[in-house]
């Protein structure tokens, strides 16, 4: 008897290392982001990021400004989730409220597809299509630009938006709706005036998700977005991102140096942003869930 | 048909236009992909070593490449997730420790690819001193897709009903006996569709092998898991957007994208057509 509790409580114990793997990971990754970047704090300093010129490779004065990043990377991201959020959202209305069922066993997987893309292949697709498309349509010298990203990272977006904010149109009691066709209100004016209100706040975490997912996105914009590290907010210029500025340098630099430090504060940057855009809509989501239930 | 039907019928039609854009968009680029991939297809492209720096030849080191990280990660993340949606399902209490571990899921869910690059680049390839390899790859897409095949897993798990639990705990069996013959057998289609879409993920990365594992171009096959290889996504890449005669070779790129897009897009189709499956077969 003994021995047997003993076993279960071997295999209890291990299952909750198992299960608490998760947290270790999620320190481990804070952790190694500030041990590799902590030195910079010394030598060359914290304010040194904050300035407005990255140029890290230089003969002359090496400078790790990280705004050009920081606002390339917001300029890309929201001019994403402008696109994305009408078909994402009319996209996810459609499908749970208008599709029939046929329909919506068709449109389902289809679109569960998009998210299934390699990010490598839809920045390869933007190269080749969308780029050169952007440069004839506004007639610009290159059509990598921050507004071709953008295109590409919508397309990212929208399978994220549309499947969370089905879930929170479909968790709508399906009471309100009853009540207000018993009213006399049309299916438009149900949908639109009474549904989608009740599901906002599930609508609204769907479009932050699909943000973190925009700002965490590497290769396509890498690709398709030109890299050039200025500030700026016309959209139809070259920027370069935060991500796609480790993934491009981090290949060249020495371990250890400043520059390698600076792309370290890079990735902390962008994990609390993610962190915070997650965090949120975790909370928004939940409170959401537990209100229906 | 008075007026407010009419524009009814007017909003529906455009909610529906609005849809099928992006379905439209979606059908656009895998066909694209696929009328100038299937020409350069062949036995030679896709089982031969890449010569001229990827202008010519096929791309065997890369889908080998491709193939050894995606084993070294299912090696790695499936099993340690199942085991940790076990733990979530049939073990832990609602308390503070198992909403830490939840909140934690949710944030790897959440860190950007890239992020895992830098985070396996410190600990595997410099720390542990494992190097750019297989393994140091392996691990760090293991981490990156562990949210996935627990929130899979742990779906599956709460889909078996509970007197399925309780007929073979009522029987004397002890806890694990009853997951272990009793629940896993009908959780496990279920865990394994959900893993694999986790898998597609990983496949179809480039960000974190990029600073962890890939290297464009080796003389030869890896010998071991702590050597680098090529993989898919990266050779795309660098056919795309590094080869100094990128626009000549678009060919290469097209084949290539075709078949990461083939295996990504296949083992999804995979997925789906065995949840089909087993919904049909199981149902309580």
């Amino acid at each position: 008897m003994n021995k047997q509790r003993l076993k279960a409580k071997l295999i209890k114990y291990f299952l909750q290392s198992c299960g608490s793997l998760s947290i270790v990971i999620v320190l481990l990754i804070f952790l190694f982001l500030f041990k590799e970047a902590l030195p910079f704090i010394g030598q060359p300093g914290l304010t040194e990021l904050f300035h407005s010129v990255w140029n890290p490779v230089s003969f002359q004065k090496e400078e790790f400004g990280l705004l050009p990043l920081v606002t390339g990377s917001v300029l890309v991201t929201l001019l994403a989730t402008v696109i994305a959020i009408p078909f994402g959202i009319i996209g996810a209305v459609y499908i749970s409220e208008v599709a029939s069922a046929k329909e919506r066993e068709f449109l389902k997987p289809f679109i569960e597809i998009l998210a299934g893309i390699p990010s490598v292949v839809l920045g390869f697709f933007g190269l080749v299509v969308i780029a050169p498309l952007v440069k004839d349509v506004f007639g610009l010298n290159t059509g990598l630009t921050a507004l071709t990203g953008a295109v590409l990272l919508a397309l990212m977006a929208i399978p994220t938006i549309m499947s969370i904010s089905e879930d929170a149109i479909k968790s709508v009691p399906a009471a309100y709706k009853e009540a207000s066709l018993a009213l006399g209100a049309s299916r438009l004016e149900t949908i639109w005036k009474v549904v989608v209100p009740a599901a906002l706040s599930g609508i609204i975490a769907s479009v932050m998700l699909g943000m973190g997912r925009v700002v965490g996105e590497t290769m396509t914009v890498m690709m398709v977005t030109g890299n050039a590290p200025v500030v700026s907010f016309n959209p139809f210029t070259s920027v370069r991102t935060m991500t796609a500025t480790v993934a491009a340098e981090m290949g060249e630099v020495t371990i250890g140096s400043d520059h390698y430090m600076a792309l370290f504060w890079v990735g902390i940057v962008l994990m609390l942003m993610t962190f915070i855009l997650n965090l949120v809509s975790y909370r928004v989501l939940k409170k959401y869930g537990s209100e229906r239930a | 048909m008075t007026g407010k039907r009419r524009s009814e019928k007017f909003a529906f039609w455009l909610m529906r236009s609005i849809t099928y854009v992006v379905v439209i968009f979606i059908a656009y680029i895998i066909f694209k992909i696929l009328i100038n991939g299937l020409p350069v297809i062949s036995w030679n492209f896709l089982f031969s070593e890449p010569e001229k720096s990827g202008a010519e030849g096929g791309i065997l080191p890369a889908i080998l490449g491709t193939l050894y990280l995606v084993i070294g990660t299912i090696l790695v993340a499936l099993p340690l997730g199942m085991f940790s949606a076990i733990y979530l399902t049939e073990y832990a209490k609602q308390s503070k420790f198992t909403q830490t571990i939840r909140m934690a899921i949710v944030t790897l869910a959440g860190v950007p690819s890239i992020v895992f690059g830098l985070f396996g680049l410190g600990l595997f390839v410099i720390t542990l001193d494992f190097g750019a390899s297989i393994i140091a790859g392996s691990l760090t897409l293991a981490c990156m897709i562990l949210p996935t095949i627990i929130v899979a897993s742990e779906e599956s798990l709460k889909a078996v009903p509970k007197y399925m639990r309780e007929g073979s705990l009522a029987l004397g069996a002890t806890k694990w006996e009853t997951i272990y013959k009793n629940v896993l057998p009908y959780a496990l289609p279920g865990m394994m569709t959900g893993s694999i879409l986790g898998i597609g993920r990983a496949a179809g990365e480039t960000a974190p092998i990029l600073l962890t594992a890939a290297a464009f171009f080796l003389p030869e096959l890896p010998s071991s898991v702590f050597d680098q290889v090529m993989a898919l996504p990266y050779h795309l890449y660098i056919l795309a957007t590094q080869h100094p005669e990128a626009q000549k070779i678009l060919p290469m790129q097209y084949g290539t994208a075709l078949v990461l897009l083939l295996l990504v897009v296949g083992l999804n189709l995979f997925a789906v057509i065995i949840r089909i499956r087993v919904r049909r077969k199981y149902k309580w």
